[in-house]
């Protein structure tokens, strides 16, 4: 019993220790948002701003257009992840469910290209994009982020576990193979859908590199872009920046508290981190 | 609504899952499919829904040829082995799906899940999703969703196999009664020869994709028509043994020096002899069959079993337990006429012999039935 309690104890202490050490660069990003100019810069550092200057934020966002930045952000994420879910579910039941000639091997190749870093595909995808005139759209940012191999062998697999029966008694009662997905897998998958859908929220809330090639105007910048631009257009002023970046990070973070269990449980399942 | 099948035949690959399979099952007659796993049973079954295609044969539901028919076509209702509902549905919902699906009005479906809930037993439990369930109330549910929409054909795939034995008693009774309460053709596939012999009105005895014997299960009882049906059934197996004649009605059990006194004259002289241990009994030397020494006693409910060793074959048989036997004991074992089986040595047919029993034994010789 004693060793038992010992050893929770120290694992409770690491555990504490870690999330201390990953909440910090939060907390003090907070706190320098609030802060004036000199306590920013102060040394020995200030944890707790004298005064709140809540001014900051809407400095920042006079400064550049966050609202604007938020608002593109919030149509590229929800537009990309109701994309990805339409095309992995689709996709998934054809390579779960549906005969076809050279099923296997499309589908091999499919995770194939899992192999191929991102990095890779930046330029042919950029050049692609340009030729079709989709630069600095909204297109540009949302459809080539509408499938995701990986998505689809994630739900593939969780569609391989529902049991054949349950198809035949659906196809007997009536129900077509598209209700069937609709009605009955769909409803089944859905602890792998929300898995799938928030690991893509946090990617496309997050992404940086993409929209930061395929965006020239200030107009179709996304908040990470934005915040990057604002690095430059706010000059050494720290509040500021901290107060755009806190703006950016907290909708994940509401997002996060809110859906915690799904978040905690997706991980698990596909061994990940989000 | 008579459904007859006709020279039906499944093949996957290599394999013939279903063989030139023939029958007609009667309108209201609840049959079972009866048969050791990997027989064709499920195979047949999902035929007859429409689910499989057939690789050639026909299938007739009345007059109709449905054999090429989408199994949404068909009017039939299905209960599968794992139940399958679905279970992200409440019972009632479950039940209501088919009805959906048809596009009957919501206040309808419902007023007749509600109904047939009634009917099966399950309707205090409407609510529920099906994992909040015991395995015979899913069982319920999933006959009841079958039943629904007033289907023509109810068919059963090894619907009892997962519940425990006491309710599958239950649950048994309960499908003779509901089939009969509606009125439904069905079709029942087991591999318990005990469900298969109890519930049905026929018994199709399945081997390797082809129908061994289609009869009442009283008649296939009585008169297997081939050894492997003799063998498929019952509770210890039936004894089988080689016997060569020596002359008239003595004969020889093969590779020993074991006398055998039939009470039939056969046409052949190389026989394979069938008695069930239930139909054997203890008798004196003139009149008995064979006689060995007693290698093993137990004790079988109401029954005593013991086991004759009778030159290398050992015999059991279930006999009164007044008598009191040792192991070591010689005993003569005799069976009644009727509950003598023959079987053809190469073919394993049943070798007839009722024309000559009922005539003049000496004169008459034997005729055999294939
Ligand atoms: N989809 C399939 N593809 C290939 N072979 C199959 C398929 N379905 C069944 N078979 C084969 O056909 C034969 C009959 O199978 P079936 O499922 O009808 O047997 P069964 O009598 O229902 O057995 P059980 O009592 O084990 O359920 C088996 O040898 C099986 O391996
Ligand atoms: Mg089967």
């Amino acid at each position: 019993m004693a060793k038992e309690a010992l050893s929770k104890g120290t694992i409770y202490l690491l555990l504490t220790l870690g999330a201390v050490f990953m909440v910090l660069p939060f907390l003090w990003m907070i706190s320098s948002s609030l802060k004036s100019p000199n306590e920013v810069m102060a040394m020995p550092p200030v944890w707790i701003p004298s005064q709140l200057n809540w001014d900051n934020y809407s400095e920042a966002l006079r400064i550049a257009p966050f609202d604007k930045y938020f608002i593109n952000s919030v149509i590229v994420t929800v537009l990309s992840t109701i994309g990805e879910l339409l095309t992995t579910i689709l996709a998934a039941y054809a390579f779960a469910r549906i005969y076809f000639y050279g099923r296997e091997i499309v589908f091999a190749v499919l995770l194939g290209t899992m192999m191929v870093p991102s990095e890779v595909l930046l330029i042919p995808n950029f050049v692609t994009l340009s030729n079709l005139g989709w630069i600095d759209s909204y297109k540009a940012l949302i459809i080539p982020w509408t499938a995701s191999v990986f998505a689809i062998f994630l739900l593939r697999q969780f569609f391989f576990g529902v049991p054949k029966e349950l198809s035949y008694a659906a196809k007997v009662d009536g129900c077509s193979e598209f209700r069937f997905l609709w009605y009955v897998m769909v409803p089944l998958a859905k602890p792998a859908l929300i898995t799938i859908a928030l690991l893509k929220v946090i990617n496309s809330w997050n992404a940086f590199l993409w929209p930061l090639i395929v965006t020239n105007s200030q107009e179709m910048r996304t908040l990470p872009v934005g915040l990057s631009a604002f690095t430059t257009e706010a000059g050494i002023k720290y509040e500021l920046l901290m107060a755009a970046s806190s703006m950016v990070v907290l909708p994940m973070l509401i997002l996060f508290f809110i859906m915690q269990k799904y978040i905690v449980a997706g991980v698990a399942r596909t061994g990940l981190k989000g | 609504m008579d459904i007859r099948l006709n020279q039906l035949t499944m093949q996957f690959e290599e394999m013939t899952a279903v063989d030139r399979m023939t029958t007609t099952i009667n309108n209201g007659e609840l049959v079972s499919l009866l048969g050791p796993s990997g027989c064709g049973k499920s195979t047949t079954l999902m035929l007859l829904s429409g689910l499989y295609k057939p690789t050639s044969g026909e299938i007739f539901f009345g007059d109709k040829n449905v054999t090429r028919l989408d199994a949404e076509k068909r009017k039939i209702g299905m209960v599968f082995q794992n139940y399958a509902l679905y279970p992200h549905l409440s019972v009632l919902k479950n039940i209501m799906f088919p009805l959906r699906m048809q596009k009957v009005p919501k206040k309808e479906a419902r007023e007749r899940a509600i109904e047939m809930a009634a009917l099966v037993r399950i309707d205090h439990l409407l609510k529920r999703k099906p994992a909040q369930l015991s395995g015979g109330q899913q069982q319920r549910v999933a006959i009841a969703r079958a039943l629904v929409k007033k289907p023509k054909l109810l068919l059963l795939d090894e619907p009892l196999s997962n519940l425990d034995a006491r309710l599958r008693l239950e649950m048994r009774e309960e499908i003779r009664r509901i089939q009969q309460e509606v009125g439904i053709t069905a079709v029942f596939v087991t591999h318990d020869q005990e469900e298969a012999l109890s519930i049905s009105d026929r018994v199709m005895l399945m081997n390797a994709g082809s129908i061994q014997q289609d009869s009442t299960p009283q008649q296939m009882y009585k008169k297997p028509v081939n050894e492997f049906v003799a063998s498929f059934l019952g509770n210890p197996p039936i004894n089988l043994m080689t016997v060569e004649r020596m002359e008239a009605r003595q004969y020889k059990l093969e590779n020993s020096a074991q006398m055998v006194l039939l009470p039939e004259r056969l046409n052949h002289e190389r026989v394979r002899v069938g008695v069930r241990p239930e139909d054997l009994y203890l008798t004196d030397k003139d009149s008995g069959l064979l006689s060995g020494k007693v290698l093993h006693i137990e004790t079988i409910g109401r029954d005593t079993m013991i086991r004759l060793k009778i030159g290398n074959t050992s015999v059991r048989a279930l006999v009164d337990p007044k008598h009191q036997l040792q192991t070591g004991d010689i005993c003569t074992l005799g069976a009644d006429r009727d509950n003598i089986h023959y079987f053809d040595c190469d073919t394993g047919e049943r070798v007839n012999v009722e024309k000559e029993a009922q005539g003049d034994a000496d004169t008459a010789d034997v005729e055999e039935y294939a």
